[in-house]
């Protein structure tokens, strides 16, 4: 009887653990000045070393592969012609001593030049990067448009048909590989119809004429527009539907399924069931009172998505040969062009690490629960 | 030791869940407790996974043709044959004929899957459990490796794997490696997570302090008592493994980074290879493996989700009067 109340005691602990996540945001806010400054500074902080962490790997990984000098002139070259153009190079230094050379060049900016075809890095990743950004805005676009209306009627259609559909649809649309579909809508909307273009950015003559643009930005659709010529921006139009659909709609799919579930989540609320039992009607209740909370973790994971994102773009961009920096990187992978290689990933962390910082400060101010 | 259950290797606590079952049974048990679209969406996944598992079993007597034959008693196939006679969906533009390479793909698949699913399941689990009991800054480290391979898109992480594995193509063991372990290098991190998540919720639970208070060792404390508790959301996380393993093959071969054609048959190369003949308005060489492809995935993933789904209410019934956990984006499927 006397061990009765420490063991009480013992049980409360680990449930007090439990809520310290919650609890915590009351005991600091006399501490911290700003929450949401504090939170976003310590959520900058961790984007470089997750970005020095991807640079690395990516860079003994390519150096485990072998050089590209090897690679090009192997079955060319002498031993000793070879070992004097790897030299040359720089190959030949120890790794370590390259690996830090690197980051210094990157830390100012520098990304090297490419040794395969002798370009700037930082000018293939502006040119191809722009190709790449305008798809993704594309598939972004679609997979928004279509995502969140349609999850939204699945969610207030819960467990009826057009739930049932729907979730179908979402799945179907996960299993299929991205180049799959874009091989489909290719057969059926360019071959088999012949209403759109079967690949590429733009028709030939529609890159020469925006190539002569004073200063191009990369982006077709914006050069288009300002070049003035109606048949060019029709053009580049028609050229990004296929594309945009094949990537957006595999967004969708997750975005669809994201946005049903959470939305059935904060649908079944007690704050929404209160508010139901005030006389709120269904649609308001659905865009007024259950689809902020939502929002946050829809908006998270979107944010994780962009990943997938890019990996997808790199299936995309090689269907429709469309020339962005997955196609580059494909190229450039099987030539072992480490400089190429390594900027494009580069960027491609950076992008990542950037786009979840922001997401995750868009979280925090959506909903201040986030903030602890 | 002799105050000891008999039984000692079932830990007697409510927030417990029933031992795992096995996978055998669970499926008849699942569908007698079904009903409605979930019932159908469980049958058509079991259904499928168990098409493709019969398909990679019996391709030797299902497929008219080699995977890798270019000819029938001298004669070529010649490239691009509509499907006719002999060869039911027609010849690929290398003079391979679809329908047999399609056949023998689910081998490769279910290799894949099988090989990932072992080389990401172990290492995470265990990371996740030792990460998670330990702590310390070996568990913070590998936080936040985790993390950052995590937020990194998969695929590219595969492609690199998989050139530095088998320098980018290879025979049928090194390319079946290099997916597997391109894949696993993107799994591991997820089981690590899901596994570290549980094991810390588990840690903190009485059973454990019990244990300890009993004199249990620490390893023992982790195996017996913690692992066991920690694999619930495994079985969701395994069939998203295998299906992305799938699709990540899939990818890996459409960039040309996958297993040479007489090596092994393989969807996504076949794919690749038909970029070209969709655009000259040649539909049968897509069209097989990429259904193929389809149905392999939305199999795996309709037979998780749905047993995933149905686990769900059970266990949401038995840890009522626990906070109710909020719905976790890591459940949701992401992809490259």
């Amino acid at each position: 009887m006397t061990l009765a109340p420490p063991l009480d005691g013992r049980r409360d602990g680990p449930h007090g653990g439990q809520r310290d996540g919650a609890g915590r945001g009351r005991f600091r806010p006399a501490v911290l000045r700003s929450p949401l400054a504090r939170y976003l500074a310590a959520r900058l902080l961790l984007v470089l070393p997750t970005v020095l962490l991807l640079l690395t790997a990516v860079f003994f990984l390519m150096r485990a592969t072998g050089d590209p000098v090897t690679t090009a002139f192997a079955d060319r070259l002498t031993p000793a012609q070879l070992q004097q153009k790897l030299h040359a190079a720089g190959y030949d230094r120890p790794l370590l001593t390259q690996y830090l050379d690197y980051l210094r060049q990157v830390a100012t900016g520098d990304f090297g030049r490419t040794a395969t075809d002798n370009r700037a890095v930082g000018e293939v990743l502006l040119t191809y990067g722009a190709a790449t950004l305008e798809l993704a805005c594309w598939a972004l676009l679609v997979a928004v448009a279509v995502g969140v209306p349609l999850g939204a009627l699945a969610a207030r259609h819960r467990d009826r048909a057009p739930d049932a559909v729907l979730r179908l649809a979402a799945v179907l649309g996960y299993a299929t590989p991205v180049f799959f579909v874009g091989l489909l809508l290719k057969l059926v909307f360019a071959v088999g119809l012949g209403w759109l273009p079967v690949a590429g950015r733009a028709s030939v003559q529609t890159e020469l004429r925006l190539q002569d643009l004073a200063d191009p930005t990369g982006l077709y659709l914006l050069d288009a527009l300002r070049s003035g010529d109606g048949a060019a921006v029709a053009d580049v139009l028609r050229h990004s539907v296929l594309p945009a659909l094949a990537l957006g709609l595999l967004l969708a799919g997750v975005l669809l399924r994201l946005v049903r579930t959470h939305l059935i989540a904060t649908l079944e609320a007690e704050y929404v069931v209160a508010a139901r039992s005030r006389g709120v009607g269904a649609r308001r209740l659905l865009t007024r009172h259950a689809a902020r909370p939502a929002l946050v973790p829809v908006v998270t994971v979107l944010g994780l998505q962009v990943a997938g994102l890019l990996g997808g773009a790199v299936l995309t961009e090689t269907t429709f040969e469309w020339k962005g920096l997955g196609y580059q990187l494909a190229h450039y992978l099987t030539v072992r062009d480490f400089a190429a290689v390594q900027g494009i990933v580069a960027l491609f962390a950076v992008v990542v690490a950037v786009v979840n910082f922001l997401v995750d400060a868009l979280a925090a101010l959506i909903d201040p629960r986030v903030r602890y | 030791m002799s105050d000891r259950p008999a039984a000692p290797d079932r830990p007697r606590h409510p927030a417990a869940p029933d031992r795992p079952r096995r996978l055998a049974r669970l499926v008849p048990q699942r569908v007698r407790g079904s009903v409605g679209l979930q019932r159908a969406m469980l049958l058509t996944g079991a259904g499928l996974t168990a098409l493709l598992l019969l398909a990679a079993l019996l391709a030797p007597w299902l497929a008219p043709w080699g995977h890798a034959q270019l000819q029938d008693g001298g004669a070529l196939f010649g490239s691009r044959q509509p499907p006719g006679p002999g060869h039911p969906l027609g010849t690929t533009a290398g003079g391979y004929d679809v329908l047999a390479r399609t056949l023998w793909g689910t081998r490769t698949a279910v290799a894949v899957i099988g090989l990932s699913l072992l080389l990401s399941v172990l290492p995470g689990t265990l990371l996740g459990l030792f990460s998670g009991y330990l702590g310390g800054w070996a568990d913070r480290l590998l936080v936040g490796v985790a993390d950052a391979l995590y937020s990194f898109p998969s695929l590219l992480l595969a492609i690199v794997m998989s050139v530095v594995i088998s320098g980018g193509r290879s025979s049928l063991v090194g390319g079946l490696t290099a997916a597997a372990c391109s894949i696993a290098l993107v799994f591991v991190p997820q089981y690590f997570r899901a596994v570290r998540a549980e094991v810390l919720r588990v840690k903190a639970e009485p059973f454990v302090e019990a244990a300890r208070v009993i004199g249990t060792g620490h390893l023992r404390i982790m195996f017996r008592h913690v692992l066991r508790n920690s694999v619930r959301s495994l079985p969701l996380l395994l069939t998203l493994n295998a299906a992305e393993s799938v699709l990540t093959l899939a990818g890996l071969g459409f960039l040309g980074f996958g297993i040479e054609p007489n090596s092994a048959a393989e969807w996504g190369y076949d794919l690749n290879r038909s970029v070209s003949d969709v655009t000259s308005g040649v539909w049968w060489t897509a069209l097989a493996p990429g259904t193929a492809t389809v149905l392999t995935v939305l199999g795996v993933t309709l037979l998780g989700e749905s047993l995933n789904d149905l686990a769900d209410p059970r266990l949401r019934r038995r840890r009522a009067p626990a906070a109710s956990t909020s719905p976790t984006a890591a459940k949701e499927p992401t992809r490259a």
